[in-house]
Parts: structure tokens; C-alpha cells; sequence
């Protein structure tokens, strides 16, 4: 387990990726799915420093990445913040977007595409996040 | 962690944008095409040294092209790495927004017009 731990603050997010980098690199994950995972945890911690935290760098936002040595690694990104609520989220369209000039509504679009799964719960007064992805080890 | 110079040539308005653009950086990016656009109605964008960008990036570039068309603006980026280029094929982006190889081949959009 690797864990990561750091205050609600935009400007943390380089640190985040450098993290998840060294991380995946360590445990043998094939280097052209590194550059997408780290985008895809990036978007999940972008979207919860600024609209669940409001950018307090009094909050904090946890990262656990577990390599499950079957084939799985999955990553637990866990906050105290406002939840997402991830059952009313609606998927935007690109037209729709164009449109109406909307510079968010593309990082969830971008999670799902790259991960194999994308769950959000609550317990008490932690929301978890867990995103997982199917590798093969580097032989 | 983010660099854009602007300078004009010939009647195009080349930014070049330097670094990583993500959710704490993307402002930068915003400011400097929103004024390019509101000057120049021919934009080119080399980002040959762009090492990283998320949909905070993506979004920006997403939330002109309606001004582009009705504006009748023309913007073009070129030079982007294998990596940055794919996050905008993930999405499909790479349909909506003009890309290019090379700035010659940025420039000979530029010509057609």
C-alpha cells in the first residue's frame, strides 16, 4: 500500500502526479498506461480540491494505491469535503459543451474512458473514490 | 509551471506554451488565448513544449470554437508529443479542433484562408 497525503490546494496537483508516476513506475506498470492513469487520478483530485474542498488548503485529501498482484491496481482517493454525487451525474455532450462555451464537464468523461472502474461512496464523514485498472506486469 | 510568449508574424498571431497546463495552471493558458483571440483572427499554437494537459486545458481550447466559427477565427495547434496528443483523442477532440503536425503544416492552413 502507498499513501499519499496532502492539503486541498490546486497547486498540489504536480506533486499528486509526480506521486502516482513513481508509484506505477515502481510496481511495473507498463509505461505508455502511466501517462493516462496519472491524468485520470489527476481529474479525480482536480475535481475534488476545487468543487468538494473549495480549494481550503485546511482539508486534506488522502491517495492509497494498492497493486493487487492479480492483474489490478486500484487507488482510493479519499476526502472530507462535500461528496460527489456520482448517481446524478449526467454525462455531458461534446455539442453541448461547444455550445455553451462550458470549460468543465470533460474530467469525469476522461476517468471513465481510461479506468476500468469508477466508484464513489461515503462512510460517516469520509467520501472514497476508488478508481481501478487491469494491467499486465512489465515481463 | 506554465510559459506562453505571443508574438505576431506576417498577420498571424503565434502563442507558444511551455510547460504543463492542469487544473492550477489553465488560467494562464485562458488569458492568453482570450486575448489573442479578441486581436488576431489568425492563430497559430505551438505546443511542441507542452509536457502535460488535462481536461482543465482541454476545456479551455473546447470553450472558443463556438467564438472561432461565428467569429470566422482560425486557430491551429501543432507540434504536440504523442502524449498530449492522445488526451485529445481520448475524447475525440482531435475532430473538433484543428491540429497539425508541424508549424509548416499550421501555416499552410493559415494560406488557404
Amino acid at each position: 500500500m502507498h499513501k499519499f497525503k496532502t492539503p486541498c490546494q490546486r497547486e498540489k496537483l504536480k506533486e499528486i502526479r509526480e506521486f502516482i508516476s513513481d508509484v506505477l513506475t515502481d510496481i511495473g506498470f507498463p509505461d505508455i498506461e502511466v501517462h493516462k492513469v496519472v491524468l485520470a487520478v489527476d481529474e479525480v483530485c482536480a475535481n475534488l480540491i476545487i468543487h468538494s474542498n473549495k480549494c481550503n488548503p485546511s482539508e486534506c485529501l488522502e491517495i492509497f494505491i494498492e497493486d493487487n498482484k492479480e492483474g489490478t491496481v486500484t487507488f482510493d482517493i479519499v476526502d472530507y469535503g462535500i461528496g460527489f454525487n456520482y448517481n446524478n451525474y449526467k454525462e455531458p455532450n461534446l455539442e453541448e459543451i461547444v455550445r455553451k462555451r462550458r470549460k468543465g464537464g470533460l474530467g469525469i468523461m476522461l476517468v471513465k474512458k481510461i479506468m476500468d472502474s469508477v466508484e464513489f461512496s461515503q462512510e460517516k464523514d469520509k467520501n472514497i473514490c476508488r478508481l481501478m485498472k487491469k494491467f499486465q506486469h512489465k515481463k | 509551471m506554465i510559459d506562453i510568449e505571443s508574438k505576431i508574424e506576417d498577420g498571424i498571431c503565434e502563442l507558444f506554451v511551455k510547460g504543463e497546463v492542469d487544473a492550477s495552471s489553465s488560467i494562464h493558458l485562458d488569458n492568453s488565448l482570450s486575448e489573442a483571440i479578441t486581436n488576431n483572427s489568425k492563430i497559430i499554437v505551438d505546443l511542441s513544449k507542452l509536457e502535460y494537459i488535462s481536461s482543465a486545458g482541454l476545456g479551455v481550447f473546447m470553450s472558443y470554437l463556438q467564438q472561432l466559427e461565428t467569429d470566422k477565427i482560425q486557430l491551429v495547434l501543432f507540434g504536440m508529443n504523442e502524449k498530449v496528443l492522445e488526451v485529445f483523442q481520448i475524447l475525440g477532440l482531435d475532430q473538433l479542433i484543428e491540429i497539425r503536425n508541424s508549424k509548416a503544416e499550421a501555416m499552410a492552413e493559415m494560406k488557404d484562408a
